[in-house]
């Protein structure tokens, strides 16, 4: 087991070094290195085929459930390359995950929030109540939701099936949460509410939000990347990038909408 | 353009809707009644059964064996036997080519192994059914006589069940695959192993289109008759089946003697076995279309 760091200076949670991704012959990212700070809200912006999502992948190894995914560089996750942590389910279980579109589980509200409980093996039904209450709640969806815990997760609307999986993925207790452009399916309202909650996650853990909507990075990110097709074009305090202290130019005119 | 031109006509018909419309009526009836023509070979065959087998229906046509060198008397032995047959042939099918199809869908990676092994099974699917009857000749009743003394009802359902298999492992692997790939990852990012994702999640989720393979499968299997007769069903024996090692009558091979073999028999009896044998494809292939509603009225996405 790693011990979470207690140190006063940003403490380095994530570094990745000349990360390079293929589909077969097509690199979709090449030679990203940067690095991701405990505590921060990590935000990764730019167009579509840029490779984001794919970044996301490669750091809790979905490449190995992917057929043709092939991942060169180093994810160094808690001091530790990603690829020589031997237990793979124990790297899944701290790295949590939110997709674009919400995947609710073919199960019960119930179900899906207790499931990454049940994984670890508490099976007491006091404490999987525990954990499935404290998680709605979190996620700002208990009191929509309390009466009744077994229906299915896939009936609520898209918005709630998305806070929905935030539940879950707060249920694995994780210390780095992946949230992969969490807003594509779900009203303003909702967004607002869910950007709330993540600013008050960052306490306790590392949050990395890829986004498409340049102004979510700004409302919520400590430090941001631009990626472009494949290219980290720039790392740096979203403050600065918001105030044209850009080092490249195409950071600004991405950042002011002149393209993507 | 003409609609700008002539903007009050925008709504009627115009010559090419005119066409569309004639050609659609044609098309439609085209194949309506074509639709219509593959139905009547089916209700030619029930008709017949019915009107010329019913007679030979009784309680004691099920229940008693055959008497007067098989012209009179039930079809008992006959009923137990394919039930015994296609009992034990899935019984051995099912486990092994369910677990085929999880690792084929579930584990296998793309390789060059796992498209030879794919081919494999669409050609063992293809194989006809009386090769697979010489095979299994050769295979349980010459090759593993010390196992199974020769011809009976373990050497016939084994011979049935490698003709199956095929079929179940593609059933089930397509029911397998119909689950979105998304709530596998989903279930992956939360630290779950495959087999935890595929237990929890890809099973229950794919156990009715499963099931419905399966028991497509069994009606099918009642009706084979090349895969037995060499290995394990006979035309007679006066006895039911008590064990593996037995021969058996089965309702296939029974009417195909009745109509074919034996002298003097009644023109009623092999229509009442073929109305029997077709009454219990049609029982099997309800209870599936039933269990295949009931499960789809769960569905969970």
């Amino acid at each position: 087991m790693v011990e979470r760091s207690t140190a006063i200076a940003p403490a380095e949670k994530l570094r990745v070094r000349d990360l390079t991704i293929r589909y077969e012959d097509t690199v979709v990212l090449k030679d990203a290195s940067f690095e991701v700070r405990e505590n921060e809200v990590f935000g990764i912006i730019g167009p579509a085929n840029s490779g984001k999502t794919s970044f996301l992948r490669a750091v809790n190894r979905m490449d190995e459930m992917t057929t043709g995914m092939h991942v060169s560089g180093e994810v160094i996750f808690n001091g530790k390359d990603v690829s020589e942590w031997r237990n793979l389910y124990a790297l899944r279980s701290r790295i949590g995950v939110v997709f674009p579109l919400p995947v609710g589980l073919p199960m019960s509200i119930y179900e899906n929030v207790a499931f990454a409980a049940k994984l670890r093996g508490v099976r007491k039904r006091a404490d999987l109540d525990e954990v499935v209450e404290r998680c709605l709640t979190r996620a700002a969806l208990w009191d929509e939701v309390k009466d009744r815990l077994n229906s299915l997760g896939s009936l609520l609307s898209g918005g709630q099936q998305q806070r929905l999986t935030i539940a879950r993925a707060l249920s694995q207790e994780p210390e780095l949460l992946l949230l992969d452009e969490f807003s594509i399916a779900v009203d303003p309202v909702t967004t607002m509410r869910i950007e709330d909650v993540l600013k008050e996650l960052k306490q306790e853990m590392t949050i990395i939000l890829v986004t498409n909507l340049v102004q979510q990075a700004r409302r919520l990110a400590d430090r941001t990347a631009f990626f472009l097709n494949g290219e980290v074009v720039e790392v740096g305090d979203t403050a600065e990038l918001f105030t044209r202290n850009t080092k490249d130019q195409r950071t600004t005119d991405y950042l002011e909408g002149r393209f993507g | 353009m003409s609609a700008t031109q002539t903007p009050i006509k925008s709504f009627e018909a115009q010559p090419l809707d005119l066409k569309n419309r004639r050609n659609e009526r044609i098309v439609r009836l085209f194949l309506g009644w074509v639709t219509m023509l593959l139905i009547l070979p089916v209700l030619l065959i029930l008709g017949v059964l019915i009107v010329k087998g019913s007679p030979a229906l009784s309680w004691e046509f099920f229940t008693e064996m055959p008497r007067d060198g098989m012209t009179a008397g039930g079809i008992l032995p006959a009923l137990i036997g394919t039930l015994w047959l296609v009992g034990v042939a899935l019984t051995a099918a099912v486990p092994l080519g369910i677990a085929a199809a999880i690792y084929l869908s579930e584990y296998a990676p793309d390789n060059a192994l796992t498209r030879i092994i794919n081919l494999a099974i669409i050609n063992l699917a293809g194989v006809p059914s009386i090769v697979h009857a010489l095979f299994g000749l050769g295979a349980f009743v010459i090759f593993l006589k010390p196992l199974t003394g020769g011809t009976c009802i373990l050497a016939a359902s084994l011979t049935l069940a490698i003709m199956t298999l095929p079929v179940v492992i593609v059933s089930t692997r397509e029911s397998l695959q119909a689950v979105p790939q998304s709530f596998r990852e989903a279930c992956w990012s939360l630290g779950a192993t495959r087999w935890q994702t595929i237990r929890k999640v890809v099973l229950p989720n794919s156990i009715s289109g499963i099931l419905t393979g399966v028991i497509i499968q069994v009606s099918m299997t009642v009706g084979e008759t090349a895969p037995i007769m060499y290995t394990g069903a006979v035309t007679y024996v006066a006895f039911l089946p008590e064990a593996l090692t037995d021969e058996t009558m089965a309702m296939s091979l029974h009417l195909f003697n009745l109509s074919f073999v034996m002298q003097d028999v009644p023109e009623a009896l092999p229509f009442g076995v073929a109305l029997t044998l077709i009454g219990v494809v049609l029982t099997l292939n309800s209870v599936s279309i039933a269990f295949r509603m009931r499960l789809r009225g769960k569905k969970k996405w």
